[in-house]
């Protein structure tokens, strides 16, 4: 078992908060492959399309047979553990604060040997489960884990610091109008987050969750609006030095496409909601996390964007909201450009349409919102940076991958 | 002397005092809420462009934004259907001379403070009319309930079966234009109507009625108990908006002390 971590003491300020320091980022383009897997927590390697190698690590060419016909699929992660030591001195300006480090060999069932990190449970010529897991880089990196679960075995360090557990975390909820609020609020609580600050707008008017977010344990609600810059300054000034997970689930939404209404009311609300509000939290919150992604126990770790589906590909009924995801997908991915050096992750949960007044008009599969609390907790249990949840999703980035301009093309109509 | 110089000499001497009548623009005032399925009365809102810094090193300034009938504002006929073919109906038509104009004041603030439905009934005017005489014709007619004095959810005061504040009802409003012809009518809550205005026959009777008549509305004032029932001054002049069917504006009173 691993040693339980203790929920952190209060914070010395006589103490220089540690400087965040990143693994070695450089990576070939063909090792990308990786971090893709693992930002959906998948376990895919390289398997040649002529020869049907599988081969680690990622190359151009196919090292058997030289093809160049190599596509990333998802193989067995099982293996045995045929070597093992740890590293108890380095130069490297991240795992200096790391040591010592356990890694090892792994010869995985599908074939390839692979040097990677072991989890503290995993002793030599064990059977392991091999996970690619996203470091803080952002890059991908193997890991042994025990082939079964062990007691405590999230607490290890060296896979803790490959997650966003909420564990032991303060987490602030941006939008508590939200129907989704007390679920993921209680889902938070439930995996360990030691405070829940939830966001009001419009204290003038009632909200009907109220009672259901303050009967989560740890929750805190303070005024927050999204719309307003001033308002989301002066929550940063507070509270921007204690985040150390964000979770924005403001999120503005009417049905009807572009020519629905024939004006720009709602799609304002949706750009000033859905863009423009991440945007006034990434810019008032994202300095004070970033400066804080090596602060012990309760670090800043990463900022959880609820995005829909349909920022992949338009869906008419909803083509104004659509687009203001589109947009908020795109700014996503400026969000982890700007963050990639503090090594805080942006998590991006995709969902199709949620069980809300909102999506009364559409039949199911429709997501329930303890549904996707559930995805997104998990997501950060599990360090990934894209989530799919529910069926909608799903379908949705399979049919992307398989090809974007037929995807649009059956979206886009004849429709009855 | 002329006259305007005796205003001035007043206005120094402090014999004539301007009582702002006036709530601050602020993202946090509230603004009336309408079914979510209708679009929403934009809140006040307020970016900074440029604050002595990289941005513009020697000038603040910021972009503002808003509804048209967000914080203190005035009502023009074309704001509502009564009122959409009404001869300069929009605030960018109104002619100056109806910017300035005297206000009676009729206290409310008892039954409000009692009654958060309370109405304004012809009986209540009638009274005030043996007190302080007759209603003239082309004035301001200010209902006062306190309700400036409140803030944040109490302002609104909504529950399950909508806002509850006290207007006008359907007859008093009939009085006032019918038998007294005024300019307008101003109210300190959200609106000119009673938070439960929908439930009247018409349903928002004082905007239903009044801008059908061509007539004003000014709502969200404050400082309402500071004014004398009658004898005092309102300025009143909206943004020169094009077709605007209303606009925030600073409201002014004159009063002599």
């Amino acid at each position: 078992m691993s040693d339980p971590i203790a929920p952190p003491g209060k914070k010395n300020p006589q103490r220089r908060t540690d400087v965040p320091n990143t693994p070695p980022p450089q990576r070939s383009r063909a090792a990308l492959g990786l971090a893709a897997a693992a930002a959906e927590g998948r376990f895919m390697l390289q398997v040649c399309g002529s020869c049907g190698e599988v081969q680690y690590p990622p190359r151009d060419a196919c090292s058997k047979c030289l093809s160049v016909d190599l596509n990333w699929r998802d193989v067995s992660p099982h293996g045995k553990l045929i070597a093992e030591t740890k590293v108890r001195a380095t130069t490297d300006l991240y795992f200096r604060k790391q040591t010592p480090v356990h890694v090892g060999t792994v010869k995985l069932d599908v074939g390839p040997s692979v040097i990677c990190h072991v989890h503290g449970d995993v002793g030599a010529d064990e059977t392991v489960r091999l996970a690619i897991k996203l470091d803080r880089a952002g890059q991908g990196v193997m890991m042994a884990l025990p082939a079964e679960e062990t007691p405590f075995m999230d607490d290890d360090p060296r896979l803790r610091e490959t997650s966003c557990t909420p564990k032991h975390r303060r987490i602030l909820l941006t939008d508590a109008r939200n129907p989704n609020a007390p679920e993921i609020a209680g889902a938070l609580k439930s995996a360990g987050a030691e405070k829940i600050f939830v966001g009001l707008s419009e204290d003038w008017r009632p909200n009907r969750y109220h009672d259901d977010i303050m009967a989560v344990t740890g929750v805190e609600m303070l005024p927050l609006d999204v719309t307003d810059s001033k308002s989301v300054e002066e929550l940063a000034a507070e509270l921007g030095g204690k985040t150390d997970i964000l979770v924005n689930n403001a999120r503005y939404v009417r049905p009807g496409g572009l020519m629905a209404r024939g004006d720009t009311v709602f799609a304002q609300n949706e750009m000033d909601v859905n863009y423009l509000g991440l945007m006034r939290l990434a810019q008032a919150f994202g300095p004070a996390m970033c400066a804080r992604t090596a602060d012990g126990t309760n670090s800043a770790v990463a900022w959880v964007n609820i995005l829909s589906a349909y920022a992949l590909v338009n869906s008419p009924d909803y083509g104004c909201f659509s687009a203001s995801n589109a947009a908020a997908f795109s700014l996503s991915q400026n969000m982890r450009a700007d963050f990639r050096t503090s090594g805080l992750r942006v998590l991006n949960v995709f969902v199709g349409p949620t069980d809300d007044d909102w999506h009364q008009e559409l039949p199911p599969p429709k997501v329930p919102a303890k549904t996707l609390a559930g995805s997104l907790v998990q997501g950060l249990v599990d360090g990934l940076e894209d989530v799919y949840c529910g069926d909608v999703a799903k379908d949705m980035i399979e049919r992307f991958r398989a090809s974007p301009k037929i995807q649009e093309r059956e979206m886009t109509g004849f429709r009855s | 002397m002329t006259l305007l110089e005796d205003l001035a000499g007043a206005l120094a001497g402090g014999s004539i005092e301007i009582v702002d009548l006036t709530h601050t623009l602020d993202p946090d005032f509230p603004v009336i809420v309408l079914p979510p399925e209708f679009g929403q009365c934009a809140r006040f809102r307020m970016e900074e462009v440029s604050h002595y810094d990289h941005r513009g090193p020697a000038w603040k300034w910021h972009n503002i934004s808003m509804s048209e009938h967000t914080g203190t504002h005035f009502d023009a006929p074309s704001h509502w259907v009564s009122g959409r073919d009404v001869a300069n109906g929009s605030v960018d038509e109104i002619p100056a001379g109806n910017l300035m104009a005297p206000v009676v004041v009729i206290d409310c603030s008892a039954g409000a403070a009692e009654n958060d439905d309370f109405e304004l009934t012809p009986d209540i005017l009638s009274e005030w009319e043996r007190t302080h005489g007759r209603i003239p014709e082309g004035c301001w007619v200010l209902m006062r309930t306190d309700w400036s004095h409140r803030s944040g959810a109490a302002y609104l005061n909504m529950r399950e079966d909508g806002p509850h504040s006290p207007g006008p009802t359907p007859d008093a409003i009939r009085f006032l234009i019918d038998e007294r012809n005024i300019l307008g009518f101003g109210t300190e809550t959200i609106g000119t109507d009673a938070g439960q205005g929908s439930h009247y026959t018409p349903p928002y009777p004082a905007h239903f009625y009044l801008h059908g008549a061509g007539k004003y509305g000014l709502q969200c004032l404050c400082n309402l108990d500071k004014l004398p029932a009658t004898g005092a001054m309102l300025v009143t002049p909206p943004l020169k908006i094009r077709n605007g069917t209303g606009s925030p504006l600073r409201v002014l009173a004159l009063k002599e002390v």
